[in-house]
């Protein structure tokens, strides 16, 4: 493997400079060259406009038969016996890049008495679902949903796997495609297939959303990714479709189970389901004090809205760290954004910049805030938060 | 108890802009910084070997000038560091990446936790902790907040939406760490003093037994094909008036752009 800029076709246009992640690459005397920075990453091939990089990639003697890899997956998560948002979202995603690359869509349905949930799953787009049921299966565990997925892979061969970027969804996928030796593509936010190639185009922000990144897997299979809750729609049912549903025992032997969940403790006071949350209502250091909340609650009650909360709420005590949006907490990307007395530190924006509609409420007119806002009132938060609910509450009746 | 902490030495992402003009990323300037999961999870370790003994030993993998980082670990009370740092590790992603950490633990031997950060504020994947536990072949908490250690068992809260899973493990085990409820300590004189004198071991390829088909890019199945700066937000819009006035402009505004 290398990348190599051919000096005698480089026209010194510098377009490759930025194209660069690594910052690699220099101009020496009208012409790009290559630092010791360079990792061979190869993102700058596509940027030069006069071919002048080349980047030569070594087949491998043993390049797996990719050939014999079809379909479109889809895990399903799901807890307290429903199936998880974003699952469904990805359900109806799948099923597009299904249809685009004439395959089949199929969910993979791993529980315990789970098998209910075919139905909605074939009405959400799927044409197949792998169940594998058993009491080993009862709560979310690395290892026996690990060995259970591996498992389908291995004898059915999917090419494509989708997960939810939930905690599960972020620990089940490396663990599989570590396993299986393929690409995992994390948290990604648009998914295509490219015309050229058939790959799956896997985007991704990295950076704290700073950049964007597109990702292939070209020669391994399945090509896997998990997928951010809420970048996509989830599907209206149809209940006249079905499909066949594929079940497989298996036996999952205790010691292979290296954790054992003993409790499921809930601290949210409100519910902080932030991910799946349509209208997230959050507050900052600028409500001056923890009682500044439940004025937050009662407008996110209204619109039926979830709490966020920023970091410095959190660390005064205020609210309980899984209310936290940014950096050091959630990424969150809800239809509305709400922002009560928070000035918008670069570490929360990071974490909610995508919503769709950000509103900001703040008294100081230079707070960051309104830099994203898509509305901003500049005012006390005492006066506007209580002015906003009851608002909304006359209109939403 | 033996613990590994693996630490990323990545730009301050909070002190990156971007070129008003050209709308690209400006590198130039931005300073490197530990991973501030990282130093979560290296404060974790600490804690751990401050009660029941042992030994932390910080590794990265990373080009020679991210041994500022393995310092700065030892300076906050890290015993021992080690850097991987090779040209064949160049253009690794996580899968390789993950798989080169697993070779220096192994060569370390008798290891009870690989602790990491949940994810680098650079690539943000949160991948590297679970796959090395399978490349080690051994069990992952990941997300963990706190973890109690009773001699025989770990007892770790693992973050969920809505609080956390209480979960029981033995080592060896790999565990990535969320923010913890006290910030990661900061460095001391004595320990300073230490990262100062302290020469870095500084581990290749060879001294780790690095099969070249996994390592590097050529052990990477992942390829970056494109990178861009994704649009800006348009300038917002700011209501006026007092209270009541801007309250009832904006929930006109909502409903013209029919967000309501």
């Amino acid at each position: 493997m290398s990348v190599k800029i051919l000096s005698e076709k480089c026209i010194g246009c510098q377009t490759c400079i930025d194209s660069c992640p690594y910052g690699a690459i220099v101009m020496k005397d009208d012409k790009a060259v290559l630092t010791e920075a360079c990792t061979f990453c190869g993102a700058c091939e596509s940027s030069c406009p006069a071919s002048a990089i080349v980047v030569e990639r070594e087949k491998t003697e043993e390049a797996q038969d990719i050939s014999a890899y079809k379909g479109v997956w889809v895990f399903i998560e799901h807890r307290d016996g429903r199936i998880r948002n974003v699952s469904l979202e990805l359900v109806g995603e799948g099923r597009k890049l299904a249809q685009e690359l004439g395959e089949e869509l199929s969910a993979v349905l791993i529980g315990d008495n789970v098998a209910e949930m075919s139905k909605e799953l074939f009405a959400s787009g799927a044409d197949n679902v792998y169940l594998v049921e058993g009491s080993a299966f009862h709560n979310y565990s690395t290892d026996a949903y690990s060995i259970a997925f591996t498992y389908l892979i291995r004898k059915y061969l999917p090419s494509v796997i989708l997960l939810g970027a939930t905690n599960d969804g972020r620990d089940l996928g490396p663990r599989v495609s570590a396993r299986l030796k393929t690409g995992l593509t994390a948290d990604c936010t648009n998914l295509s297939i490219d015309p050229e190639t058939r790959l799956v185009a896997w985007t991704r922000p990295a950076f704290g959303g700073n950049i964007m990144a597109t990702i292939f897997c070209p020669d391994n299979r399945p090509q896997m990714g998990t997928v951010r809750p809420k970048v996509f729609k989830k599907p209206v049912p149809d209940y006249n479709r079905t499909g066949k549903i594929i079940r497989e025992e298996l036996a999952i032997n205790e010691k292979d189970i290296r954790t054992k969940l003993i409790d499921v403790v809930k601290v949210c006071t409100f519910s902080c389901n932030l991910e799946d949350a349509e209208i997230i209502v959050s507050g900052g250091r600028g409500l001056g004090k923890p009682e500044g909340f439940r004025m937050v609650e009662e407008l996110a009650q209204v619109l039926k809205g979830t709490v966020g909360s920023s970091r410095a709420a959190v660390d005064a005590g205020w609210m309980p760290y899984p209310h936290q949006v940014g950096q050091t907490g959630k990424t969150v990307a809800p239809k509305i954004y709400i922002a009560c007395g928070i000035s918008g530190a670069i570490q929360h924006l990071a974490g909610m910049q995508t919503s769709d509609v950000i509103i900001a409420i703040n008294k100081d007119p230079d707070a960051p805030i309104f830099k994203v806002a898509t509305y901003g009132i500049v005012g006390d938060v005492y006066e506007v938060v209580p002015a906003l609910t009851a608002k909304f509450r006359e209109i939403l009746q | 108890m033996e613990i590994v902490v693996c630490v990323k030495q990545v730009p301050d992402t909070t002190e990156v802009k971007i070129d008003p003009v050209t709308n690209t990323l400006v590198r130039e300037g931005v300073p490197s910084i530990v991973n501030p999961f990282d130093k979560y999870a290296l404060e974790m370790a600490l804690q751990l070997r401050d009660k029941h003994g042992g030994k932390v030993t910080v590794i990265s993998m990373g080009p020679p000038q991210a041994v500022a980082a393995l310092r700065e670990c030892i300076a906050m009370g890290a015993d021992e560091a080690v850097l991987l740092s090779d040209r064949a590790f160049a253009g690794s992603d996580t899968l390789a990446t993950s798989y080169t950490l697993s070779q220096a633990v192994r060569k370390m031997g008798n290891v009870d936790l690989v602790i990491c950060g949940k994810q680098a504020i650079d690539g943000d994947t949160a991948q590297v902790g679970p796959e090395m536990a399978e490349h080690l072949g051994i069990g992952q908490l990941t997300y963990v907040s706190t973890i109690e250690f009773d001699g025989e068992k770990l007892i770790a809260h693992r973050e969920q939406d809505e609080g956390y899973d209480v979960i029981e493990a033995k080592a060896p085990l790999v565990v990535t760490i969320i923010k913890l409820a006290m910030d990661p300590r900061l460095p001391t004189v004595k320990g300073t003093a230490k990262a100062y004198r302290m020469e870095v071991p500084v581990w290749t390829a060879a001294d780790i037994a690095i099969d070249p088909k996994l390592a590097g890019l050529e052990g990477s199945p992942t390829l970056v094909k494109r990178i861009f700066t994704p649009e800006r937000r348009g300038k917002g819009e700011i209501i006026q008036g007092d209270s009541k006035e801007a309250v009832d402009a904006l929930v006109d505004k909502l409903r013209q752009a029919k967000i309501l």
